[in-house]
Formats: C-alpha cells, structure tokens, sequence
C-alpha cells in the first residue's frame, strides 16, 4: 500500500546523522516534555491557557513576545558561538562542523536573530510600551494583535522543529536562488525557513496594519501628532515601512515557494527565470526592513535620554523630520546590496550617493541626543549605560556603512568580514543595545520592580567589551580579505584575530548570563525592588501616571493631553486626586482562543508544504478561512467594566 | 451620543482605515507581481509568447463581467444603506453570481492553456502569468466566499449598521479587485498581444 498521500515526502532518511544536531534534537523535545510535565504538575494549564493563550490584552502579549525573542536570543547565540569556535580552532585542527552543516548554522543563527530575536523584541516592546505611551487602553485590533503574535509564535515552532527533522536550509539569512532553488537545495531545509518566514511575516504585516492605525486613530484627547511622545513616531514610521515593505517579502516568498512546490521558473537559473530578479525584490524588504528594526531603538533611546537627563528631548522636530526623510530614503537604496553584481556604473553611483545621503538623517538623531544630554542632571542608569554604549558603536557602524556606498571600495569589501563587522556594528550596536534599553526601562511598568541596576550595567560593559573584541577583528580580516560564510581559511596569520574574535562572543554570551541572572535575581528581591509609585525613573510620558505593574485597563480614567511632556508638566502642575465622577464605563475585548487556533492551522498549511503531505495543507487552510469567518462575523466580543468597579479597582492599585 | 454608541462608531473608523491599509499592503504585493512579470515576460525560454497564447476577446468578456459585478455591488450597497434587505440580498447574489461566472472562465482559459501544454512549468514567462493572473483569482475566490458569508449575516440579522459596516469593506474589496484586474487586463492582455 502506497501511504505517500498521507504523510507526503516524511521518511526516517531525513533524521540528523551527525552527535552534534543529533544532541540538539533530543534535548531540545526533552526540555519541551518537562516543560509541559511541569505546567501539569503544578495544574497551570488553566491559569495559562485563560491569562496568556487566550488573552487578548497588549501588554500580556508583549510580555509573551519578549519572552520567545529572549529563548530565542539564546539559541541564536549557540549558533553564533559555534560559528566563531569553529574559526577560531579550525586551524588548530578541530574541525567541529563538515561544511554543509556550517551552513545551515550561520543560516539558521542570521534567520533567527532577525526574524524572531529582533521583530520578536521590537513588537514585544511596543506592545508592552505603545498603548501606555498614547494613553490608550489597547491597540486599535486587539484581536488581530493576537493573531501576529500566534502567527509569529508558529514560525518559530516550525523553524526550530526544522533541527528536529529535515535539517535547516544553507542558503543564508536571505535565500538567494539559484542555490535555495529544487536543483541544489531538493529537501526540506529551504521549505522549513521559508514557511517559517511567510507565517511570521504575515503576524508582522498584520502588526503593521494594527499599529499603525493605534496610533493615528487611538491617541488620548488632545495628544496632537506633534505631542506624541517621539517612540510612537518612530513606531509610525517603522510600521508604514512594514506595511511598504512586507508584502513584498510574501510576494517574494511565494514565488520561491512556488519555485520549489510547482516547478515555476521565476528564480532559477533555467527556463527563462532570473535569480537578480530574487535579489533585487528581497533586499526592496530588506533595507527597509533594517530601519524598521532600528528606528524604534531610536524612538526608545529619545524616551530613556530625555528621561534620564531630566531634559526635554532636544529637537523634537527634526527628530520627527529625520524619521519621514528615512521612510522615504530607505526606499531608494536597496541596490547598494549587490553594487558588485553586474549593474552599470551610473546605477552603482545612484545608489551609492542615495545611501551617503541617508546616514544625514541617521546623523542629526545622534546630535540631538546629545544636545539633549548636554547641561542635563544625567542619572547613569542601566538603561543610560546601554545609550551610553550605542552611541559610540552605533556610529562607528554608520561610519563603516558610508564608506560601503562608495561602491569602487564596496568592491574590494562586499562579502567580507568587512561587511559583517558593519551589520553587527549597527545592529547589535543599535537595534539590540535599544531594546535592551527598552527591556530596562520599561521593565517596572509591567512587572512592579525595577531590574537590579548593577547587575544591568555590568551586562551593559559585557555585551561593549564582547562587542569590541568580536567584531572588531572582523573589520580588519575582511580588509585582508577574508570571505564571509567560509568554515576554513587559508591563511594561518589570519588565526590571531578569529581567536580573539572568538573570545568576544564568549564576553558577549557572559553579558547575556549576567542579564538572565539579574532578571533572576530581581524576581527573587522584587520586595526591596518593588516600584510603588508607578514612576521610578521621575518619567515624562503618560505610562508613568498609572501604578506599575499597569493595570489591564491601562488607563482608569483616559488622559487628557495638552504637553508634549504630559506626565512630567502634570508634576510640575501639582496632582490632582480624581473623584468618583471621573470615572466613567469602559469597555475591553473578552478573551478569545480564535488567534491560536488560526495560528495553528496556518502553521499546518506550512508543515503541509514542507513535506509535500497536500491533504493536511488544504485542510488546514479551510480551517483558517472558516475561523476568520467565524469571528468576522461575531458581535459579541467585548464586556464592560463598570464605573464603580473601575474606582474600586482603581483605588487599591493606587493604595 | 452615549459612550457604548461612540465607541461603536470609532471602531467602525478603525475599520475602515484599517481595511484601507491592508490594500495598500495588498497593492504592494500586486506591485511586485507585476514587477516580476514585466522583467520575466521575455524569458519565454524559446515557448509562445502572450501575442500567441491570448484571446483578447475571451478577456474582454471576462472583463465585462466582473465590470458589471461591481456595478451591482455597488448598488448593493446603495440598497443596504437605505434598509433595503430584499434588494440588497438580490443584488449581491447577483455579484457572486458574476464573480464565479468570471472565475469560471478564468479556469477555462487556465485549463485550455494547460491541456494546450503551456502550463507554469514550461517558461518564466508562464510561471510570472499563472502567479498573477491566479493570484488575483484567488482574491476573487476569497472574495466570493466572503460575499457568501455576508450574505447569510444579512439574511439572518437584516440590514444592521453593523451589517452596512461589514458590507462597506466587503464593498471596498470588490472595487479593488476591479481595479487590479484593469491593470492585468492592460499589462498582461493588452500589451501583450501588441507587443
Ligand atoms: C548609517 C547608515 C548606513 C549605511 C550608509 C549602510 C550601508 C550599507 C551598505 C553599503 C551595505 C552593503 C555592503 C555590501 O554588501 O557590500 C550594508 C549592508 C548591511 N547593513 Fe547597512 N548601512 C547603514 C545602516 C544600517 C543599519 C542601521 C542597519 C541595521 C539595523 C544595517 C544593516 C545592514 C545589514 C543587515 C547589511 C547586509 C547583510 C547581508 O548582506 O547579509 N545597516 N549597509
Ligand atoms: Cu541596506
């Protein structure tokens, strides 16, 4: 009997072979078991499944966001210190990977980190961060928030199961065909980092919609665009860029999906198809996609500077231009990714001027923090520690980019170490310094105590000095000319500068503990931590007027705003207590388990595809259009919070 | 205006801006298609090309179609805001009825050129038209579906402002359907067979 149409191209040939990935893929279903023995153990799973699963308040899932993107950054993290031992010992004669699965690990490390370390944080933050800072109660789609989030929680579910069986795809973070295409890549690996994408992808353009209408419908009354706090300027900005930019990684996708699934002929290198067409669509995502990562780091770095120089921010309005001027610009560079492949001059100089143009905006927001810091009475808190750090790696990682768009010398640097160097400069540099930052700062608001300040800023001096020691080295080895992706090098007087590369990712991987262990250590003294005044860090922005941890309804009472620096100038004002007539019936989304069972069903589609089981993918597709269907065209989905209880609730959170 | 009314109200706004921006992301994937087709469309890989392979007059009549099915839906719509259930339920039948005439002969025309032995495997070219043109049939898929679905809510709980809402994006959708398929009909069609 032919069982093929029910378990599609499923066979044990596709188990891991080799002890390493063999490790990995029975330890890691082990810690998923006692995860789940634990939960029942201690009869959690209601308490899980009605707090988190369902819920559908903003600050619970970004709470959950944040959570993954942290598992996530230790995984990631494995896969980089694997990367950089293997460099730095290899010459020594240990060989820890063959060269195929040297590939799939620095794939699966850059896909990860981007995909679901760095998305992951980002609307984690601003799910945690957003509402408070517009004084709203929620995001403008509630329910919608919860589909992303499960969206993005199944493409993290399908990308990790990929080490479990069918091995991960070699074609680094962006897949470039003709090797992701059938002919060179036959199995599952490309099929799993892409579905893993497309599933998430689209929780991110679903976020995009949502945040986006958050902010330019959900603002309190009287908080004018240009008295928004500048985070959620930032947000908006980053958010028209996920709308601009994502579908067009689904189109990408879909098309090398199809490649692989239908035999189409868009990106190989037969029938017609054109692989420069791949390249020039996936990076049209892809540098819109850096900003979009790095321009809330940006809005989160203007909150923590303005608040900790107890200044207001300077420059608020070219900050707010900067932020438009790259929406645009960042549109218009994406060639400077492939200046080396077969583009005229003129085109090359284009870009190459549109990318120096660029790094002006990027520029005058460094200026302004510090102009901002400048006279100010600076509190060194660990949140201004991790400015303190971005603000001088972050701009050698500009430096570096500049002098990338001078394409004669991109020439010489593409695809080296070089290049590595840049994006680590700026992204660890940037994006993970700004979200740490945000993790920092805004941890009390959700939890009820600060993080331990020391043991912050000694992560902060870890991850710096990690940094310097890994990457630096990498700049000058890709001036040698040492190639990215390589698992061996030739040149034995290269050995030096891998191994202390190598030894920066252990500062790093320390500077990671050091955050884990003082999160750890925070919840254990969270008494003496407590944050009772919901304001520790004397805030200038409306998430500071309510108690920490934040209640589910946000606000008791919806703000009214008349200052840019709402909270801070109501201080100085002098407070007033509301009375019971200020309180009036709100009303909030009810729970609903719909986002999970949507995100089940599309993670299903995508395991359909991955192993070709057709019959579980157009079921589970079925599925997904009856759920939305269903909830489409459900009424019934809010309850109301009754102005009594509100003032009752409202008086213990305060007392 | 009691504050259960006006939040009713406001979430019907964000509805509605919200749907706006999902067709712009939806242009944006359209945007793409298109892009990759007109670079493709040459890499015929020694097959036909579109002058060879399309009846312009089969499109036209699938144009007339769906041009009529918005005209319907928009009148449905009309319908629906006056209260008007009866006319409404009537009109938008009509529209689905279009809507899976138009996809009817989009699969004739899909399955004349498959059996022909043009199908997607066969050139860029081929891949890039299949993609397009069927991912728009997809939307008008979903779309019909969608219609289907509406149509029951109204039936069951009549011509609510919750109801007009619903019908108002679905309305949107359509349209938007419409207007892509113009631009197939021009890039891929039109200037297909002149070329
Ligand atoms: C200050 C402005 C910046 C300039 C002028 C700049 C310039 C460049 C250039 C010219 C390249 C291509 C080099 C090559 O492939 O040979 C590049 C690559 C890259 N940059 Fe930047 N960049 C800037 C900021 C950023 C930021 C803020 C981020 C991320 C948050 C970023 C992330 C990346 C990444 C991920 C790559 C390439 C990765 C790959 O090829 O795998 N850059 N940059
Ligand atoms: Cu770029």
């Amino acid at each position: 009997m032919d069982w093929s149409w029910l378990t599609g191209r499923l066979s044990a040939d596709y188990l891991p072979q080799d002890p390493v990935t063999i490790g990995a893929a029975v330890g890691m279903p082990l810690a998923i078991l006692a995860v789940l023995v634990a939960i029942t153990y201690f009869k959690k799973w209601g308490y899980i499944w009605n707090e988190w699963v369902t819920t559908l308040d903003a600050k619970k899932i970004g709470i959950m966001y944040m959570g993954i993107a942290l598992l996530m950054l230790a995984r990631g993290g494995a896969d980089a210190l694997m990367l950089r031992a293997q460099t730095a010992l290899e010459p020594l004669g240990i060989e820890l990977f063959d060269t195929q699965t040297f590939q799939e690990v620095f794939t699966a490390h850059g896909s990860i980190m981007i995909f679901f370390v760095a998305m992951g944080a980002m609307f984690g933050l601003i799910n945690i961060a957003l509402p408070l800072l517009l004084g709203t109660r929620d995001v403008a789609y509630p329910f919608l928030n919860s589909v992303s989030f499960w969206l993005f929680f199944a493409g993290m579910v399908i990308i990790n199961s990929s080490l479990v069986f069918g091995g991960f795809s070699n074609g680094g973070w962006l897949g470039y065909p003709p090797l992701t295409g059938l002919e060179y890549n036959p199995g599952p690996g490309v099929d799993y980092w892409i579905w893993a994408l497309q599933i998430s992808g689209i929780g991110s353009l679903l976020s995009g919609i949502n945040f986006t209408v958050t902010i330019l419908k959900h603002r309190a009354p009287g908080m004018t665009l240009m008295k928004m706090p500048i985070f959620a300027w930032s947000v908006l900005v980053a958010m028209v860029l996920v709308m601009l930019a994502f579908p067009v990684l689904t189109a990408t996708l879909g098309m090398l999906a199809l490649d692989r699934v239908a035999g189409m002929h868009f990106f190989t290198s037969d029938g017609g198809g054109n692989p420069m067409m791949y390249i020039n669509l996936i990076w049209a995502w892809g540098h819109p996609e850096v900003y979009i990562l790095i321009l809330p780091a940006f809005g989160i770095f203007s909150e923590v500077v303005a608040t900790f120089a107890r200044k207001r921010l300077f420059g608020y309005a070219t900050m707010v231009a900067a932020l438009i001027g790259i929406m645009f610009l960042s549109f218009v560079v994406w060639q400077h990714h492939f200046f080396t492949m077969g583009a005229g001059a003129n085109v090359n100089a284009f870009f190459g001027i549109m990318t120096m143009i660029i790094a002006i905006p990027t520029g005058v927001k460094l200026f302004n923090w510090i102009f901002t810091m400048y006279k100010g009475s600076i509190r060194f808190t660990a949140p201004m520690i991790w400015f303190m750090c971005f603000a001088v790696t972050f701009t050698i990682g500009g430096v570096s980019g500049v002098l990338m768009a001078v394409p004669a010398l991109d020439f010489q640097v593409h695809n080296t170490m070089f290049l590595v160097a840049h994006f680590h400069n700026v992204i660890i540099g940037g994006v993970v310094f700004g979200y740490f930052a945000g993790i920092y700062y805004w941890w009390p608001k959700v939890f009820g105590f600060t993080l331990h300040d020391g043991i912050g800023k000694l992560a902060a001096y870890a991850w710096q000095v990690g940094f310097v020691l890994a990457f630096i080295p990498l700049y000058i080895l890709g001036l040698m000319g040492a190639v990215r992706r390589l698992d061996s090098y030739d040149d034995p007087t290269w050995q030096p500068l891998f191994i202390v590369s190598g030894i920066g990712v252990g500062v790093i991987a320390l500077g990671f503990a050091l955050m884990v262990i003082g999160m750890a250590y925070s919840v254990w003294k969270r008494k003496e931590l407590a944050d009772t005044t919901g304001d520790p860090w004397d805030g200038r922005t409306l998430e500071w007027s309510v108690p920490s941890p934040a209640p589910f309804y946000n606000f008791a009472i919806t703000p009214r705003v008349s200052h840019r620096d709402e909270w801070w100038e109501r201080k100085k004002a002098g407070l007033k207590v509301p009375t019971r007539s200020d309180y009036k019936d709100i009303e909030l989304p009810k729970n609903s388990a719909l986002g999970v069972y949507i995100a089940v069903a599309a993670g299903l589609i995508g395991i359909g595809f991955i192993w070709h089981i057709w019959w579980l993918a157009i079921v589970a597709l079925i599925a997904v259009v009856v759920f939305v269907i269903k909830r489409t065209f459900d009424d019934d989905t809010e309850y109301t919070i009754s102005a009594d209880t509100l003032y009752k609730l409202d008086k213990e959170a305060r007392a | 205006m009691t504050s259960h009314a006006a939040h009713i109200k406001e979430k019907a706004a964000n509805a509605t801006l919200g749907f706006w921006l999902y067709l712009m992301t939806d242009i944006m994937i359209f945007a793409s298609l298109f892009a990759t087709f007109v670079i493709l469309r040459d890499g015929t890989n020694g097959g036909p090309s579109g002058q060879e392979l399309f009846n312009l007059e089969f499109v036209m009549a699938e144009t007339f179609l769906l041009l009529v099915s918005s005209f319907t839906c928009g009148l449905a719509y009309l319908a629906i805001k006056h209260g008007q259930k009866r006319r409404t339920l009537v009109l938008l039948g009509t529209t689905i009825t279009l809507g899976i005439g138009f996809l009817s002969l989009e699969l004739y025309e899909f399955g004349e050129l498959y059996l022909a032995g043009h199908d997607w495997t066969h050139s860029a070219f081929l891949s890039a038209f299949f993609t397009l043109v069927g991912t728009h049939g997809l939307h008008i898929l979903i779309g019909i579906i969608w219609a289907i679905a509406l149509g029951d809510y109204i039936s069951k709980r009549g011509t609510t402002p919750d109801a007009v809402r619903k019908f108002s994006l679905f309305a949107l959708f359509w349209h938007f359907l419409d207007l892509v398929w113009i631009f197939i009909f021009t890039v891929v069609y039109l200037l297909g067979a002149i070329s």
